[in-house]
């Protein structure tokens, strides 16, 4: 794979090398090397493959781990690195796979009492073909036994207009107990859906992944897709697609504090933030002509060119709005009390379960693909990576105001370095990867965002895309910061991690 | 809190006019769904297919006569047919208040003579009366069957200061009970069929259904496959249909008072009005 580090093991090797990872990283968090994530691929020769990604540090290559397994099974590692955790689950439910020792072999992606046989996946099953029945059954949860304990389903059909899933809570009086959220009711197979696609419809599929974060699943898919093929888009290209990803983070931070407002019932704060967030979302429109940025990020470059003459003059008529309402909520009492202490998440379990960005980043874990592995043209953009101690749900609002003022910088810098050019180039500049693979990255509005993409033996077609979706490895760790705290600060704490169902169901 | 009451006071009016008086829609520059020419189509003579193959959602067709045949209800607005089209019969456009009422006028079959209104039924006329009964208060209930986000994400901004639904009389519940409308997002996937379902089957009647964004309202490029439906086609009954990826807050607007017959509807036989 492109720009990776790659060690082939057989599945006996497989635990030593975690152990020797563990032992390379320390007792201490470290800031940079981490285990990313791992998936399954089919071969040539009909077989699975199954491929782990790993960070090493800031400006080193990544690192891929490839082993075949025998017999469909694999010593389980997320005893050893816990947020493999969840990627063994899904990989057990569409592939079929087995996963020793697994702590928790329970379905995950798809639901007990979904149909499982064959795994929608594995080879020669046509993972399009056909929609499946679907029975519900409960989840496996741990058995509760006490009188005084309630056991509240809520959803997956909730309050508001918000995204489709279920949370168990086991409480008592106003304690939580456990807490179980069950996802995965909107997975719309969107891995599936890439296999067998053009290079240029891989973007627009990338773009319907999230819809909030359109611009970074398209610049992830490029960017490994560019990879591959040895592209490199025109410096224009690259600079406009800093612009676009930083207005994308801009209208996701403000509609984040309008909500985190709602959620303090501080009316006019949730006013202003959705209404700021409106402001941004029209500049969007006039600039692009999608509020959601859709449509220009291609592996190659952008689709068309960008008339950002308007856009600093756009951006001033907000900038002080913006400026003022972040002070206005750091002064405000009432709702900095409901955040201070709040669904504290340390910095040990954001690490080992594998917290990305802004959550990470309040939890003292200083880590920013931006910074640590520039892409685009961020290598010549100075800006700072916000980082908190507290990991509370203040501090997670904290970094992400503090990210909304350095967007708007970044923004204006490189308004001001885009020069005329070119935004489109097919012409290969470095070497192609031998096998067709890429591996792309974004810092995107929820964290770390990789796209790791095999193309067809002509290059002209996917074979198997893997989204490693931020919000996927947020709702791992979100459950952490639930138990033991109490129902009146759900809500709030929940709004604090800023987490988007839709792109970790996928 | 004072502080923000003053705040909130002295900020004035942030709402606009649109769409009971002039005013902005808050949708300049936004674009909508591409708009076809058959006059400049070439495919009967030269057999181009330029634009079925580029499109990923399977709305373009061509039959053997080479007759090219747009379903909008498959749309997800990527634009990549007006980017291939050697002849430019394919274009960009504003056209998003695409909200009908009959499914049928959302498929453009490029024929020359475009419908200007769908005939009306007798069923029509009662489901009008009974609609004037709701229409300066309707409950909306949205469920989220499998989107992407987006569509939430502008239902969400309709309660923003500058759209301000009710003032329009227009309100989301949280309880299917006291729910007049059901909106749905997504291609419904098989987790979310049930809990779909037993959400219409707590609404009162009358109720009415909105398939809103093009999932819902045909698949789109995510739905089908192992996961999904192809939206709420052979799921439940829909009175008002709006495709878009997402719809803007102002095309959800619309096509709710389109419902209400506050609003006439802009889209006949795949033809949009301004067209």
């Amino acid at each position: 794979m492109q720009h990776c580090d790659t060690t082939r093991l057989n599945p006996a090797e497989l635990l030593a090398a975690a152990d020797s990872l563990l032992t390379e990283l320390g007792d201490t968090p470290s800031a940079h090397g981490r285990m990313q994530m791992a998936y399954a691929c089919g071969c040539a020769d009909g077989g699975i493959e199954v491929i782990y990604v790993l960070s090493q540090g800031a400006n080193l290559p990544y690192k891929v781990w490839r082993v075949r397994p025998q017999d469909h099974t694999l010593p389980s590692l997320a005893n050893k690195l816990p947020l493999l955790g969840w990627y063994e689950r899904e990989m057990m439910d569409l592939y079929g796979l087995r996963f020793e020792g697994h702590p928790e072999p329970h379905p995950l992606v798809l639901h007990e009492g979904e149909p499982r046989e064959p795994a929608p996946l594995a080879k020669p099953f046509d993972p399009l073909a056909t929609t499946r029945d679907y029975s519900p059954q409960p989840p496996i949860v741990p058995q509760v036994l006490g009188p005084d304990i309630q056991r509240l389903p809520f959803g997956p059909v909730r309050a508001d207009i918000v995204e489709s899933a279920q949370f168990l809570f086991f409480y008592i009086g106003e304690g939580i107990l456990h807490y179980h959220p069950r996802l995965f009711y909107k997975h719309r197979a969107m891995e599936a859906r890439f296999q067998g696609q053009p290079l240029r419809v891989g973007a627009v599929l990338a773009e319907r992944v999230s819809g909030i974060d359109s611009v970074a699943h398209a610049l992830a898919y490029a960017q490994a897709v560019e990879g591959a093929m040895g592209w490199r888009a025109p410096a224009r290209a690259r600079y406009l697609r800093v612009i676009l990803a930083e207005l994308e983070r801009l209208y996701n931070h403000l509609h984040y504090l309008g909500h985190l407002s709602k959620t303090t019932t501080l009316k006019v704060g949730e006013a202003e933030g959705h209404l700021l967030e409106e402001r941004v979302k029209q500049i969007n429109g006039k600039l692009t002509g999608s509020r959601f940025l859709r449509g220009l990020v291609t592996p190659g470059g952008l689709r068309r060119d960008l008339d950002i003459s308007g856009l600093d003059k756009a951006l001033d008529a907000i900038n002080e709005e913006i400026d003022r309402y972040l002070d206005r909520l750091e002064s405000t009492r009432s709702h900095l009390d409901r955040l201070m202490t709040t669904g504290i998440l340390p910095r040990q379990v954001a690490f080992d379960q594998g917290a990305t960005g802004p959550i990470e980043r309040a939890s003292n874990l200083d880590r920013d693909l931006r910074r640590d592995h520039p892409y685009a043209h961020y290598a010549k953009v100075r800006f700072s990576v916000p980082v908190q101690q507290g990991g509370d749900a203040h501090a997670r609002s904290l970094v992400r105001m503090e990210e909304i003022r350095e967007s708007l910088a970044i923004i204006r810098q490189t308004i001001g370095r885009t020069k005329p050019g070119e935004v489109l180039r097919f012409d290969v500049m470095e070497d192609p990867d031998p096998q067709g693979e890429g591996l792309g990255w974004v810092e995107a509005t929820r964290g770390g965002l990789l796209y790791a993409v095999h193309l067809s033996a002509d290059r002209t077609r996917l074979l198997r895309v893997k989204i490693k979706e931020p919000s996927f490895s947020n709702w791992r760790v979100f459950p952490f910061t639930v138990e033991d705290s109490n129902m009146m600060d759900y809500a709030i704490n929940e709004a604090s991690f800023g987490l988007s169902i839709a792109g970790a169901d996928r | 809190m004072p502080v923000w009451t003053w705040f909130g006071l002295q900020k004035g009016r942030a709402t606009t006019p649109w769409p009971e008086r002039p005013g902005p829609d808050g949708q300049d520059g936004v674009l909508g769904l591409p708009r076809f020419d058959a006059a400049r189509c070439s495919t009967a003579q030269t057999g181009c297919t330029d634009c079925v193959a580029a499109c990923p959602a399977s709305a373009i067709s061509a039959n053997a006569a080479g007759a090219v045949r747009i379903d909008y209800a498959r749309c997800v607005g990527c634009q990549l047919c007006t980017e291939v089209c050697p002849e430019g019969a394919f274009t960009v456009s504003h056209d998003w208040a695409f909200g009908v009422r009959d499914k049928a006028d959302l498929v453009n079959r490029g024929n020359a003579i475009v419908p200007t209104a769908t005939p009306q039924t007798t069923n029509e006329t009662e489901l009008a009366q009974e609609l004037k009964a709701f229409g300066k208060s309707l409950h909306i209930r949205h469920v989220d069957a499998g989107s992407c986000n987006g569509c939430e994400s502008e239902l969400q901004a309709l309660l923003n200061p500058f759209y301000n639904l009710h003032r329009l009389g227009l309100f989301f519940t949280p309880s299917p009970r006291f729910a007049d409308l059901l909106l749905v997002t997504g291609p419904v996937t098989a987790a979310m069929r049930e809990p779909l379902l037993r959400t219409f089957e707590a609404m009162p009647q009358p109720r009415w259904v909105m398939a809103a964004g093009t999932c819902a309202t045909g698949g789109g490029t995510n739905g089908g496959g192992y996961a999904c439906h192809n939206g709420l086609d052979g799921i439940l009954p829909v009175d008002v249909w709006l495709p878009g990826c997402p719809p803007n807050p102002a095309a959800l607007i619309e096509a709710l008072l389109v419902l209400l017959r506050r609003r006439p509807q802009r889209v006949h036989g795949g033809h949009h009005e301004s067209a």
